[in-house]
Parts: C-alpha cells; structure tokens; sequence
C-alpha cells in the first residue's frame, strides 16, 4: 500500500464534530458524508480536497463521539490516508474497520506543510516529504491481519467460519 | 491487575492480561442507537448476515434525534424498528419508552458490575460507575458482534484517579470530572481505562459515579471505572435479580499514573470553549452572559440532576432574556420529577421541559444555537458547532450551576446566588 498526495494540514484534538458535523448524522450516504468533511472548520473542503489527498495533523486526531461517519466523510472527501502524532481511540478502530488507512507520526507532522507532496509507503516503512526520508513504524501484528483481510468483518467471517 | 484488567481477563478466561495484549472476547451486551445502528444493519446485511447471534444481549436505542426531527431521521428510526422486529430478541424502544440510552440502560437493571459493554456510541462508558468494562466503539464493531458475538479489544493500561479532601457544598461528580480533565487534558488517558477512588468517590453516589465515567471519554479514556461496593448492590435492587461479578483491583495492581486531587476548597468550575480541558472556576468567569441554559442529557440528565437544578430554581425565575431547556433523560425521570413537584417549578422559573433525548447535546433540535450565541450545558462537550452555529460557544458545568446561570442571565457560582 503506497499513496502519493497533497497534504492539508490541522492542528491538535481534531474531532469528530468538526470532521462531519451532528446535523448531517441523519443520512449515511458516503458521498453526502464527504461533501461536509470538516465544513465548520474548513468550509468547502469536502469538495475541494482531490482525490488522493493526504491529512496531516497533530496529536489526539478524530477524538469524541464514536460515529464511523467521521473516517467515511474523510474517505469520501477523496482522503487516501491520515498521518497525525496520535488518534482518539475509537476514530482508530473505526479507521482500521472501514478501511481507512491512519499512520501515527511525530516525524511527518512536524516536517509536512501545507500543500507539500507526501509519499507514504506502509509496506517497505517509509515516508518521503520535501525530498527528505522518515521511516514509519508498522502496524501490531494483529491490526496487520485485520487490514489484509480488508477490514474487521471480512477478518472476523474468515476466522469464525467453522 | 487492575479492575479493568481483572474483568477483561475473567471474560477472556485468562488468569492474567498485561497492557497493550490483544483480545478477542464476548461481550455481555452491544448497543447502538439511531445515529449508529443505521450503518450497523448495513454491514450486518452487506456481509451476509441472516441471524443475530445473541440477539438478546442487542439494545438499539433511538434516542439522539427522537421524536423524530425530519424525514431522514423517521426513515432510520423505521430502520431500527424494523430490524428488530425481523430478529427476535433484539430490544427497540418505542416513544413513550425511550430515554437517553445510558440513563435508560442503567435504570432498567440491564448493567451489572464485571460486564463487559460495546457501545457504538462513545459514551458507553458511562457503566464503569457500576463496576462493568464499558466502551464505545464502531457500528462495524457492533455490525461484528451481531453476525459472530464477538469483537477485539487491545488491553488499556490503567491510570488511577484519586480524590482526597472534603467537597464544598455544591461541588458535584460533574466538577471533579472536569477538574481531572482540566488536570491531565483531553488526551490524557488517551488509549487508557481510568479507575476512580479515594474516599471522595466513596462517599459519591451511584449517579455521580456514572457523570464521572460518562466523561472518561473526554480525557481520551476507553473506560472508566469504579470499584462497586455496597451503593452499587443498593441501586441495583429492584431493578434486576441477576447477580453481578464484585471484582476489586489487586493490592500489587500496576498503575500507569497516580493522579491525585484534593477537592478541599475548590468550588464548581466550567469548562470553556471549545475544549473539555479549559477548566475554570465558575467564579472567575462571572461576566459572560449567555442566551440559554441547558439541563439534561446522559451526563446530567437523571433525577438527582433534576432535583439540584429544581432547589436552586425554586422561587426563582431564569433571566428573560435567556431560554432555559430542562431534558429528563428517561420517562422514569420524567415521570419522578412530575411527582416530585419538580415540573411545577420549572414551569414557575419559566423554564422549558423537553421529552427525553439527546437533542441539543449533540445540536440534533430542540435547542439550537445560533450565530453568536452562548451556552452553559450540563453535556459534555463543547466542540467547535457542537450545539448549532459554528461561532456558538458552549459552557460545560454541572446541574447546580448550569441552574444558578440561567437566573442570573451569566455565568454564575451557585453560591453567590443563594448566599
Ligand atoms: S446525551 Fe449527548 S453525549 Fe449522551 S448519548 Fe446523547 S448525544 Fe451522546
């Protein structure tokens, strides 16, 4: 799995109002998720952002309420992966069961700026922005089998089917 | 180990489990409500699921945009029904039945101490007041328990949280959940379960507990829990006759953290906008005015809260230039704060008394903030548009606050109004 993108920038405890705001939560159609990605604190980014783009940001990313709208309005906004210092748990484990790739970073958060191109590659560990290398650590061994399966269901059908 | 450690091991059938362990396990219970359970249904359906493994440890509460607010909300609320009706067991609540889901799941005796609870609604945690491992999760997570009763959790280390001293008199759970986040910051248990104690929380009731644990979230807890002792046994009976597991931490547990409040002297504070950790006291911010009041949901919506909010508004009227919204967060609550007489006095002070639900906790309706606007909630978050406009602000406090504000038009400590 490797992604090359645009990187858009946030700050710290990014969380799940901002990512998709409460008053969308009465439909669960992805692209209607997408377009109000991050409305309240980045009006028309959900439309703006390309496809590909990667989001850079700090620490305890997508903390609050447990919606999974919130990593399906980033995908459907055309996100291809979040790097952050940490993430809030749950937006973690929603992110690995839908499918949303998430890296945790110090190094990248500190180094990517607004507008740079950022390559992730998660399968060799490593990250190139501004011509510069940043080894990224992998995933649990666990999380690892959850994501070849393609997600947490897929996993679950696999390992419980007899 | 610890508490949290103890009660995931006996349901792994474990002897012992370290931080960070993977596991796979059986939860007791699943819930998901009417913002959740909507993607829940889609995944179950989508991998092919055609029965509900347990259906009777399944809850599916509406209760965030209920009574329906418009016509996408009424076409998930349908979603819900129906799935239920369609698998036998599976327990939805009509109107008239329904309440803010974790007042409701407590008071019907459905959580006991040593349960493990998946919730996809971040605030499951609130059950750790009564001695359960409670933690929010995704619909996928529930989506999974559904087709197979099972789900994955990483173990959290455990910070412990303890308060010494004497509590002034109207200090409350909800101020000594703020101060600690006000203290460690909302990513200060991030990934970690938080255990409560100290003689502070012993002398605390069972609702205060479950103010406390709803808020472990805030601080980026998965869980937060309480050792259950005999108030725990007490506020159970009559509400089940099942037996719950009384597990205590070991004397040689490991804690990450030790954090260590003395409440002596404080007094009731609020937490800004727009974070949880922007911790004041109440005092020291008593020239911000504000344009509504709100007095409910599963922090502070149940009838002690009811009862705080009803002494200090007794005799007295909400400022007229401001909107004060009392939510009862179940029907059983309603219904003791009509006998109570609590509804007379809220309709003497002017107030506005809502059926029960989430509604303006999350900015779902009754209650909307507009343009400018400024709140003090009883919820437990303050998010950038949380509760309506963008550049709405919202105050986080207790009951006894939150009460004192809405006479006072400001921002105000209980005892300045009642001295
Ligand atoms: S009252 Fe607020 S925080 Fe509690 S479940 Fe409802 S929306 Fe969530």
């Amino acid at each position: 799995m490797k992604y090359t993108g645009t990187v858009y920038t946030f700050g710290d405890n990014v969380n799940t109002d901002e990512i998709i705001p409460a008053r969308y939560l009465n439909t669960t159609d992805p692209t209607v998720l997408g377009r109000y990605c991050m409305e309240d604190i980045r009006p028309g980014f959900g439309t703006r952002a390309e496809k590909g783009s990667i989001i850079v940001a700090g620490d305890n990313f997508g903390c609050g309420s447990s919606r999974e709208h919130a990593p399906l309005s980033l995908k459907y906004a055309g996100i291809a992966c979040v790097v952050a210092v940490s993430f809030a748990r749950i937006f973690f484990r929603n992110a690995i069961n839908i499918g949303l790739p998430i890296i945790e970073s110090r190094d990248i958060s500190s180094k990517a700026k607004e507008g740079d191109t950022l390559t992730v590659d998660l399968d060799t560990g490593r990250a190139v922005v501004g011509g510069e290398e940043i080894a990224i650590a992998p995933f649990p061994p666990f999380m690892q089998k959850i994501v070849e399966e393609g997600g947490w269901l897929p996993y679950l059908l696999k390992t419980t089917a007899h | 180990m610890t508490l949290t450690e103890k009660i995931l091991a006996k349901k792994a059938g474990v002897k012992s489990l370290t931080p960070q362990e993977f596991i796979e396990i059986e939860p007791d219970l699943a819930l998901s409500n009417d913002i959740t359970a909507p993607i829940t249904i889609d995944e179950f359906e989508k991998a092919g699921g055609k029965n509900v493994r347990c259906p009777e440890r399944v809850f599916m509460i509406p209760d965030h945009f209920t009574p329906n607010k418009d016509i996408l909300s009424a076409e998930h609320y349908r979603k819900l029904k129906d799935f239920a009706a369609k698998h036998a067991g599976v327990r939805f609540f009509e109107q008239g039945e329904v309440g803010v889901e974790h007042a409701l799941l407590p008071e019907m005796g459905a959580i006991r101490p040593g349960m493990v609870v998946i919730g996809a609604d971040s605030h499951t945690c609130t059950y750790g007041a009564l001695g359960a491992f409670s933690t929010g999760v995704g619909s996928t997570d529930v989506a999974g328990f559904l087709l197979t009763g099972k789900a994955w959790l990483k173990v959290p280390p455990t910070v412990k949280a303890v308060f010494t001293g004497v509590m002034g008199e109207w200090m409350s759970g909800k101020d000594l959940i703020l101060l600690l986040i006000g203290k460690i910051g909302v990513s200060g248990a991030q990934y970690r379960a938080i255990e409560f104690s100290g003689p502070v929380i012993d002398a605390l009731s069972v609702e205060g507990r479950m103010t406390m644990a709803n808020m472990a979230i805030e601080a980026g807890g998965k869980n937060g829990v309480f050792v259950p002792d005999t108030k725990v046994a007490e506020y159970l009976k009559g509400r089940t006759k099942e037996k719950g597991d009384y597990l205590a931490p070991d004397a040689d547990a490991v804690y990450e953290r030790t954090v260590t409040i003395d409440v002596t002297g404080l007094t009731p504070v609020v937490a800004c906008p727009h974070l949880p950790e922007n911790v004041k006291p109440a005092r020291d911010i008593m020239n911000v005015r504000i344009d509504q009041v709100v007095i409910g949901s599963c922090t502070n919506g149940r009838i002690e809260d009811m009862r705080v909010a009803a002494k200090i508004l007794k005799g007295r009227k909400v400022d007229p230039n401001l909107r004060c919204l009392v939510l009862p967060a179940t029907p059983k609550i309603y219904r003791q704060a009509l006998d109570e007489g609590l509804f007379q006095v809220f309709l003497d002070a002017h107030a506005v008394i809502s059926p029960p639900t989430c509604g303006p906790c999350l900015g779902g309706h009754m209650g909307i903030l507009a343009h400018g606007e400024r709140c003090v909630s009883t919820t437990n978050r303050n998010f950038v548009g949380r509760m309506g406009h963008r550049e709405s602000e919202i105050y986080l406090a207790s009951p006894a606050v939150a009460a004192a504000s809405a006479v006072a038009g400001r921002i105000t400590d209980p005892s300045e109004l009642m001295k």
